[in-house]
């Protein structure tokens, strides 16, 4: 469904992403993994089209979302929901507006419908009863739930999550796991997702590919990745430092 | 050598780059402020926030101006022996040059930077990323209104300022330094034309619109943290002070040409 075919990006010198390929297909949850700045938000934006590659190409059930004007992106995006690493909630509106927005740009439907609708959402994530509440006022676990509610709210046919369990505690972001892979079995959508928290990719990935120079460099089940003899990928899983020569 | 002029050469790049992309984001907001007009759910508070809010720094500003203006024009004028002069002195210089700028630059400082450092906040904690990824162009939702509100509240807001500029600098001529009311006026009338009125108000049109593209275009293009939303906001406003001061410069040029070769009066 999602085909990222060998792209580049750079910021002034920066070389951050040099030929990543990627498939992801229908239905399917794909988690990369990485350490922190390697890439992964800049590599999420590339899909939805925030950022545009200097070479390769995105296509997005055949087209070609690194070729498309913003006005064509607009089109597409609206089938896609993204859930941003601060849950970037609109600070000026309260949850309620946060999760409606989006309806009330894209939509006709009267206040009743949308009400319903941002009710249901809410529901959905577990925040009954906040929608009066300011974003200023959540917690950072409560944020991302309201990001998401957010951001399901068009009902896309794929969500993007830029690092969701990030800077919770391990009972918070281990109900996040578990209402991503309810979106997943309820909504059927296809999901990626990016993260440096193992023990999340461990538990909603059907396919595991980590990040790292700028390249793919491990891709496969998670058990696969599990097993895998590589240096860096198991480095990196284990959480161990590179052992300094000089013993430091 | 060559490092130098290397860096000269991709300082100048850099520059000639910021010059594009402020063009596209100027062309692209006045095209959207165009075709389709934002709705009033946005605008409304929008106005209410730069518009009613500013009302009271606006009467401050403008009425010392006036009194001051009063102190000093009075203190030249009764040298020559002409005190009822100081009507139309500081009549004119209020609505067609101090009242404008310094109206446009207040409003610069409180609208202005406002506006960039609201928008700089959503750049970098990602709600203008979220905006496009709903499939919203931030210029339309964001700039668009600014632009409106702006255009249409600072002239206003200048016209506040020159009418209290101007009663207060009456009350002063007439009251603490005994200039006839009767000459006042009648110098004012005299020497205050309608072209001078409307000198002030056509220049705070485009006041009102450098404020809103400049501010909202450095919120757009903040990097960083909460310091970059800093240096937006701070860059922000010294760049539409400038353009204030210097496009005021222009305009006075132009208006006084079209005054004086196409109008003919
Ligand atoms: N718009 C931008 N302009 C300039 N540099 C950028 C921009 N976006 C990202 N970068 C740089 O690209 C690199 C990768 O950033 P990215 O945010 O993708 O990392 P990440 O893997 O998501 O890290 P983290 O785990 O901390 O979120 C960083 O060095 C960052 O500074
Ligand atoms: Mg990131």
């Amino acid at each position: 469904m999602i085909s990222i075919k060998n792209i580049y990006k750079s910021f002034n010198e920066l070389q951050v992403l040099s030929g990543v390929s990627l498939e992801i297909g229908r239905g399917e949850t794909v988690v990369v993994i990485g350490e922190s700045g390697c890439g992964k938000t800049v590599l999420l934006k590339h899909i939805i089209g925030l950022l545009k590659p200097d070479q390769g190409e995105v296509f997005f059930d055949g087209e070609n979302i690194a070729r498309m004007n913003e006005k064509e992106l607009n089109q597409v995006r609206r089938r896609f929901g993204m859930l941003f690493q601060g849950a970037a909630l609109f600070d000026s509106m309260n949850v309620y507006e946060n999760v409606a927005f989006a309806l009330r740009q894209h939509t006709k439907f009267d206040e009743e419908k949308i009400g319903e609708i941002v009710k249901a959402k809410l529901a959905l994530v577990g925040m009954v009863g906040v929608e009066d509440k300011m974003p200023m006022e959540l917690s950072g676990g409560m944020k991302k739930r309201v990001g998401l509610a957010r951001a399901i709210a068009l009902e896309p046919e794929v969500i993007l999550y830029d690092e969701p369990t990030t800077g919770l505690d391990p009972v918070r972001g281990d109900t996040i796991n578990e209402l991503i892979l309810k979106m997943h079995h309820t909504l059927k959508v296809t999901t990626v997702a990016v993260t440096h928290d193992m023990k999340s990719a461990y538990k909603i990935a059907n396919r595991i590919a980590m990040l790292h120079g700028g390249k793919i460099i491990a891709e496969g089940t998670p058990e696969e990745i599990k097993n895998t003899k590589d240096e860096i990928v198991t480095r990196f899983i284990e959480g161990r430092a590179e052992v300094m020569p000089m013993g430091l | 050598m060559k490092d130098w002029l290397a860096r000269m050469g991709s300082k100048l790049i850099s520059a000639l780059d910021g010059m594009g992309s402020i063009s596209i984001f100027t062309a692209k907001s006045f095209y959207l402020s165009l075709v389709k007009v934002p709705s009033a759910r946005v605008v409304i508070p929008l106005m209410y926030e730069i518009g009613v809010r500013s009302v009271p720094v606006i009467l401050g500003t403008g009425s010392f101006i006036g009194m001051v203006l009063a102190v000093q024009m009075f203190t030249q004028m009764h040298k020559l022996g002409v005190d009822a002069w100081v009507g139309p002195v500081i009549n004119v210089a209020m609505v067609k040059e101090i009242g404008p700028v310094l109206a446009a630059v207040i409003l610069a400082g409180r609208v202005g930077g406002a506006m960039a450092a609201e928008l700089g906040t959503m750049r970098v904690t990602e709600q203008i990323d979220a905006l496009r990824s709903m499939g919203t162009d931030p210029i339309q939702y964001l700039v668009v209104p600014r632009l409106y509100a702006c255009f249409l509240l600072i002239p206003i807001l200048t016209i506040i300022s020159d009418f209290i500029g101007a009663v207060c600098g009456y009350l002063v001529s007439t009251k603490a330094f005994g200039v006839s009311s009767f000459y006042y006026i009648q110098e004012t009338k005299e020497y205050l034309e309608y072209w001078d009125i409307a000198v002030g108000i056509i220049k705070s049109f485009f006041f009102g619109a450098f404020i809103a593209i400049i501010c909202c275009y450095k919120g757009f293009n903040a990097r960083g943290g909460a310091e970059g939303v800093g240096r937006a906001t701070t860059s922000a406003f010294v760049a539409t002070f400038v353009t204030i001061l210097v496009s005021n410069f222009f305009l006075a040029v132009l208006l006084r040409f079209i005054n004086y070769h196409i109008l003919k009066v």
